[in-house]
C-alpha cells in the first residue's frame, strides 16, 4: 500500500482511539514470543546457573541446593535425571541425535521437494498446479501423529527387514518421515521464488536460443536461489522442532551417535517423553527447559536466516518491502 | 540442418532436458504417491474399526474396548476454546496491519513477530504452556490451559488469513465509504468486515485443522489417559483428544495389541475431520475467489 491509503487520519492517539486500541491489539504477537523467550529461558537459567567446569563441579551427594552439573557429564550418555545419589544429564547425544536426524530428512525433503517445485512449477501444465498446491496442502494438513503411527506401522518393519536393525525404530526411520514432512514446506516454497523470477529473465534465456531446462538450471535456479535457500531452512526449522512424528519412531535409546541405523532419541522426543515424570521445580524440570531453550534458539536462528534470504530476495527483484 | 556442426550439441542439448525433466518429474511423484498411499492405508485398516458405538460411547475396560466420544468431544472442547481465545486478537491485529498501518518500523516489528511465532517448535509452546498456564497462572492441567496454549499456537496462522482476507477487499470499497462520510472506524466495520468475511472464516478453519491435529502443546498442559469423567464439566478439568488418545495407546498403556483396531479407528476419524476441514476451506476459497464481483 501506499501513502495516499484511504482515510488516513492523524496519528496522535487521542484524535483516534481506534487506531490506538487496534495497534495495542497488534502487539499481541510481539508480546507471545515475548512470554515464550521469558518463560523458557527463566526456566531453563537454574538449570544453566548450576553448570560447572570440571575442578569445583564435583557433584555434592546431599546438600541439594549445592548440587552442580559438570559440563562434561553432558556429553555422556548417561541420562539419569531423577536418581537420589548422582543425576547425569547427558544432554549432548540427544542434541547429536537432532542435528543428524534432520540432517538426513533435508538429503530426502530437498531433491524430492526441488523436483517437485521445478516440475510443476516449469515444466508441467497449468491444472497440474492447481492440483498439486492441493496435495501439498493436503500433505501438510494430515496431523504429526498420523504421520507417527504410519511410521510406526508401516515404515519401520521395513527398515527392520531392509537394514537387519532390531526394532526398525531408527534414526533412518524417523529421517523418511521428517522428510515427508517438511515436503510441503520445501516444495511449496521454492514454487512460490520461481514464481516470483520475472518472466523477462525467462524470455530473454528462452531467446538467446537455450532449451527450456538450460533456462531453469542457468537462469531461474540462480535467480531464485535465496528464495529456495529460505525454503530449505524454513524447512530444516520444522523438522528439528518435529515431536509427535519422532517420537513413535526414532526408539528413544540416549546412546551417542550419528549413525542413523541405530535408535535414537532427540531433543524433541525427551522433552515430551520425560516431561510427564519430572517434578515440578526438580532439576530435572529445569533441565528439560533448558533443552526447550535450545530448540527455541535453534530454531529463532533459522527463522530469521530465512527471513533475511527472503528480504534479500525481495531486494534483488526490486520489491520495496511493505 | 541435419549436417550442421551444432546439431549434434541441439540434441544432446535435447537428450539432457528429456532426462532432467523425467527424473524432475519422477521425483515430483514422491508427494502424490505418498499422499495416495497414506489415504489408502488409513481408510482400509480404520474403517473396520468405524461402528457407531465407536463414536458415541466411552471407553471402557482400559480402552480395549468402547468408543471414543470423549476424546472426540475433548478434541473439539479445545479447538473451538482455542479459536475463541485467539480470534479476536489474531482480527485485531490484522485490522491493524492492513487498514491502519501499512508501512513502518512497527509494521515489520509486528510481521516478523508474526513469523517467527509460526517457526517456533510446537513442543516448546507446550512447555511455555506448562510454565505459564499451569504453574504461573494456577489453571492446572486443564481444559482452560490447553486451549490458551493452542491459542498462542494458531494466532500467527489465524492472523496471517485474516491480513489476506481483508487486503483482498477492493481499495474502491473503502474509499466509496468514506467519500460517503464514514469514519474509518465505520467502514471498516460496516464495508471491509463483511466483504472479508467469507476469507476469515476459510481462515479459522484452516487454524482449527492445524490445532485439532497437535499433540505436543497439550500433553503438559490438558490432558490426562485415564480421566476420571469422561467429559469436562467445566473450563479446570482435563480432557483427553484423539490424537493423544492414540499417541497414550501407542506409546504408554500396556494392552497395545489389544486396542489395534481402535489406533486405526481413531486414525481414521482425525484423518476424515482435518480432511473435511481442509477441503472445506479449500472450496470456500476458490468458490470466493470464483464469485468476486469486485
Amino acid at each position: 500500500m501506499t501513502d495516499d491509503h484511504p482515510g488516513r487520519t492523524p496519528k496522535r492517539w487521542h484524535r483516534n482511539p481506534d487506531r490506538t486500541v487496534f495497534f495495542a491489539i497488534a502487539l499481541v504477537s510481539l508480546v507471545t514470543l515475548a512470554t515464550i523467550i521469558y518463560f523458557i529461558f527463566a526456566q531453563a537459567a537454574p538449570f544453566v546457573g548450576k553448570l560447572r567446569l570440571s575442578p569445583e563441579g564435583t557433584i555434592s551427594k546431599y546438600g541439594l541446593t549445592f548440587t552442580t552439573t559438570r559440563i562434561s557429564d553432558l556429553f555422556t550418555t548417561k541420562w539419569w535425571p531423577e536418581s537420589d545419589a548422582e543425576q547425569f544429564f547427558g544432554m549432548v547425544p540427544m542434541i547429536v541425535a537432532t542435528a543428524a536426524i534432520t540432517l538426513g530428512a533435508m538429503l530426502l525433503a530437498v531433491p524430492f521437494g526441488l523436483s517437485a517445485a521445478l516440475f510443476v512449477g516449469e515444466v508441467g501444465p497449468r491444472w497440474l498446479k492447481d492440483v498439486f498446491k492441493t496435495v501439498l496442502e493436503l500433505l501438510a494438513a494430515v496431523p504429526s501423529v498420523v504421520y507417527g503411527f504410519f511410521g510406526l506401522i508401516v515404515l519401520s518393519p521395513h527398515v527392520r527387514e531392509t537394514f537387519n536393525v532390531v526394532g526398525g525404530k531408527t534414526g533412518l526411520t524417523a529421517a523418511i518421515i521428517l522428510s515427508v514432512m517438511a515436503l510441503p514446506t520445501i516444495a511449496s516454497l521454492a514454487e512460490d521464488a520461481l514464481h516470483a523470477v520475472p518472466k523477462t529473465y525467462r524470455e530473454a534465456s528462452l531467446a538467446l536460443g537455450a532449451t527450456k531446462w538450460q533456462t531453469i538450471w542457468r537462469t531461474l535456479i540462480p535467480a531464485a536461489a535465496s528464495g529456495i535457500i529460505g525454503a530449505v531452512i524454513l524447512g530444516t526449522g520444522r523438522a528439528i522442532g518435529e515431536t509427535m512424528a519422532v517420537l513413535f519412531v526414532a526408539g528413544n535409546a540416549p546412546f551417542l551417535t550419528a549413525n542413523l541405523f541405530r535408535s535414537m532419541r532427540p531433543i524433541t522426543s525427551a522433552i515430551a517423553l520425560d516431561m510427564a515424570e519430572s517434578v515440578h521445580g526438580s532439576a530435572h524440570y529445569h533441565a528439560l527447559f533448558a533443552m526447550g531453550a535450545m530448540l527455541l534458539l535453534i530454531a529463532l536462528t533459522l527463522n530469521w536466516t530465512a527471513e533475511w534470504f527472503h528480504v534479500r530476495l525481495l531486494r534483488r527483484q526490486g520489491v520495496r518491502e511493505g | 540442418m541435419k549436417t550442421t556442426p551444432t546439431s549434434s550439441k541441439t540434441s544432446r542439448r535435447k537428450t539432457a532436458q528429456c532426462v532432467a525433466f523425467s527424473l524432475l518429474g519422477l521425483g515430483s511423484l514422491f508427494g502424490f504417491f505418498f499422499l495416495a498411499f497414506i489415504v489408502f492405508w488409513i481408510v482400509r485398516q480404520g474403517a473396520p474399526a468405524i461402528t457407531w458405538e465407536f463414536l458415541t460411547q466411552a471407553p471402557r475396560r482400559m480402552a480395549t474396548e468402547g468408543g471414543i466420544a470423549p476424546m472426540i468431544v475433548g478434541s473439539i472442547y479445545l479447538t473451538l476454546g482455542s479459536l475463541i481465545v485467539a480470534l479476536p486478537f489474531a482480527l485485531g491485529s490484522a485490522i491493524w496491519l492492513s487498514e491502519y498501518a501499512w508501512k513502518g518500523w512497527w509494521v515489520r516489528a509486528i510481521r516478523i513477530g508474526v513469523n517467527t511465532l509460526a517457526g517456533v517448535p510446537s513442543i516448546v509452546f507446550g512447555l511455555v504452556g506448562l510454565s505459564l498456564f499451569v504453574y504461573t497462572l494456577g489453571f492446572g492441567v486443564s481444559l482452560l490451559s490447553g486451549a490458551c496454549t493452542l491459542a498462542m499456537l494458531s494466532l500467527p496462522i489465524l492472523i496471517r488469513a485474516s491480513e489476506e482476507a481483508l487486503r483482498a477487499v477492493p481499495r474502491s470499497f473503502r474509499e466509496g465509504s468514506l467519500a460517503l462520510g464514514a469514519t474509518r472506524w465505520h467502514m471498516i466495520r460496516t464495508v471491509v468486515l463483511p466483504a472479508a468475511l467469507p476469507g476469515i472464516l476459510t481462515g479459522s478453519v484452516l487454524g482449527m485443522a492445524r490445532a485439532i491435529g497437535e499433540t505436543a502443546p497439550i500433553m503438559f498442559t490438558a490432558t490426562a489417559f485415564m480421566l476420571t469423567q469422561p467429559y469436562p464439566h467445566s473450563l479446570f478439568d482435563k480432557v483427553s483428544t484423539l490424537p493423544y488418545h492414540l499417541y497414550a495407546l501407542v506409546q504408554f498403556n500396556p494392552y497395545y495389541n489389544e486396542t489395534k483396531p481402535i489406533q486405526y479407528g481413531i486414525v481414521l476419524v482425525l484423518m476424515v475431520v482435518v480432511t473435511l476441514l481442509n477441503l472445506t476451506a479449500i472450496v470456500w476459497r476458490t468458490r470466493a475467489r470464483r464469485r468476486k464481483a469486485w
